[in-house]
């Protein structure tokens, strides 16, 4: 990139980054999008293709932030080390497509693209639907999704039931994630545990396409180096850390958009 | 004295139940035996939290399918009906077997490489030992998710040869009629207390310090293989 679109960059980013609980609706802050407003400015000028399309985003939050549920040293490997853009090597020379776009046909694009497109978007997906427990505690779930929530669970302490039978180490064998979605009609919340780095929104991996609204990595290196092989004791304690402002927020847009929540980066 | 009676009686006839299925061996070595490049911390965890909890499992699943309590472990991870009726009773007897090979696999005086009928065969099939262990430690880096790495052998007809493979979950070669040798684990709990995601790291302290090369020599010997000089 130019410096003058480097520079129109920072602008753009840091108007528009910040973390704030009460998020109002507005279009999300990612990259591509940072990139697409920067190009519309600087046409005139001749700029090269980016070569890292993708790029791990910033934690909202200091890596102890979430202490004591997450552990310091796991937030900062797990965010610096294991979420690793691999997903520019799959993705070079091919047209830029937001990572949300990209998980549909992530499978028919390859385990390239599968492993580590999913990869992206469930990590940047997981840093932003979590807070310190301070600010945590103090957020629960908009009226309509506890509406949602209890028509198709029963009650909030249900869902957090069936969430953490779903996630023990024998219901989810090996790695890989579980989720809350909304299906692809919009009337109905599910639970959906998926391996590996695959997601919902991938075609093929669920019973259906559906658009998760709150997620939790259960991977071994979420939650080793505190909890060894403890994983319920990890399940039950990330509750702590859940901001449900944002899990709101995030059911409110895929039930409007009847599309995935966008993710920085 | 009635009771001691009615006891011995009924264990005669079988009347109680069997003897648990599958067992926790205790590992060849000491905790602290393979540090530094294995931690004692990490060898107690995963022996006696991830390895016995297989076990239990395994044992308490049983219980329920009478039919295969008397198997043998081998027979349990080749049965292909049992995977799609009980894939949770698969896993965790996979799981058992798997790791009781893997404590096997390594060694306090690991390391170096194979000898005799092995090295023939690694010879003719991969070329080189540093062809071989390449190979496997491909296996071992390029497993995404929870798995194993493998050195085994084929011994079906017209396809006998040593294979290195990767495995997911609780895999085992056998299912696929190979006859493992080795066994390297590459779930995540094996090394992340240690090695954290340095995964590389712990693949070259296995083949730098733990490999135990001459129990998949011992391995290999139980095929009684005849291999003719010409063949090499």
């Amino acid at each position: 990139m130019t410096n003058l679109s480097l520079a129109l960059s920072a602008v753009l980013v840091g108007s528009t980054s910040g973390f704030s609980l009460d998020m109002k609706a507005q279009a999300p802050n990612t990259r591509r999008q940072v990139l697409q407003k920067t190009a519309a400015l600087t046409t005139s000028i001749a700029i090269p293709a980016a070569a890292n399309a993708y790029a791990v985003p910033d934690l909202n939050y200091p890596f102890e932030a979430l202490e004591p549920y997450i552990d310091a040293p796991t937030m900062k490997i797990h965010h610096d080390k294991h979420h690793v853009a691999n997903i520019n090597k799959a993705t070079e020379g091919k047209p830029e497509v937001d990572i949300l776009e990209l998980q549909l046909n992530a499978l028919e694009a390859g385990p390239a693209v599968r492993n580590n497109g999913g990869g992206h978007y469930n990590h940047a997906f997981f840093w932003d639907e979590m807070a310190p427990p301070d600010q945590a505690s103090k957020t629960k779930p908009s009226a309509s999704l506890e509406a949602a929530i209890i028509s198709s669970f029963g009650s909030l302490d249900e869902m957090k039931a069936a969430f953490e039978a779903r996630a023990a180490p024998g219901a989810l064998f090996g790695s890989g994630w579980v989720w809350i979605c909304v299906n692809s009609k919009g009337d109905e919340l599910k639970l959906v545990g998926t391996p590996n780095q695959d997601n919902p929104l991938m075609k093929g991996v669920a019973e259906e396409v559906m658009f998760p609204i709150l997620g939790l990595d259960v991977w071994e290196h979420a939650y080793y180096l505190k909890y060894q092989n403890r994983r319920p004791e990890y399940v039950s304690n990330w509750w702590n850390v859940v901001n449900w402002d944002k899990v709101s927020e995030n059911f409110e847009y895929v039930k409007e958009k009847k599309a995935g929540v966008p993710v920085r980066g | 004295m009635m009771l001691l009676r009615l006891i011995l009686t009924a264990l005669s006839l079988g009347a109680l139940p069997a003897t648990v299925a599958i067992d926790l061996p205790d590992l060849p070595y000491s905790y602290d035996a393979l540090a530094p490049a294995i931690s004692e911390q990490t060898l107690r965890t995963h022996h006696l939290k991830h390895h016995a909890k297989y076990v239990n499992t395994a044992n308490e699943l049983l219980k329920s399918e009478p039919s295969y309590a008397n198997l043998s472990p081998e027979k349990i991870i080749k049965d292909r009906k049992l995977r799609m009726k009980n894939l949770s009773l698969f896993n965790n007897v996979a799981q058992a077997i798997n790791h009781a090979f893997y404590w096997k696999s390594l060694s306090p005086n690991g390391g170096g490489q194979p000898s005799g009928q092995l090295m023939d065969l690694i010879q003719r099939d991969f070329g080189s030992f540093e062809e071989l262990k390449n190979k496997m430690e491909s296996e071992a880096l390029t497993c995404f998710g929870s798995g194993w790495a493998w050195l085994g052998y084929d011994a079906s007809k017209g396809h006998e040869k040593l294979v290195v493979m990767k495995t997911t979950g609780a895999e085992n070669p056998m299912a696929l009629g190979i006859t493992p040798l080795l066994t390297i684990d590459v779930w995540e709990h094996a090394y992340y207390l240690d090695f954290q995601e340095r995964r590389g790291e712990y693949v070259k302290a296995y083949f730098d310090r733990l490999v135990n090369w001459s129990f998949a020599e011992e391995n290999l010997k139980l095929l009684g293989l005849v291999i003719a000089k010409d063949e090499l």
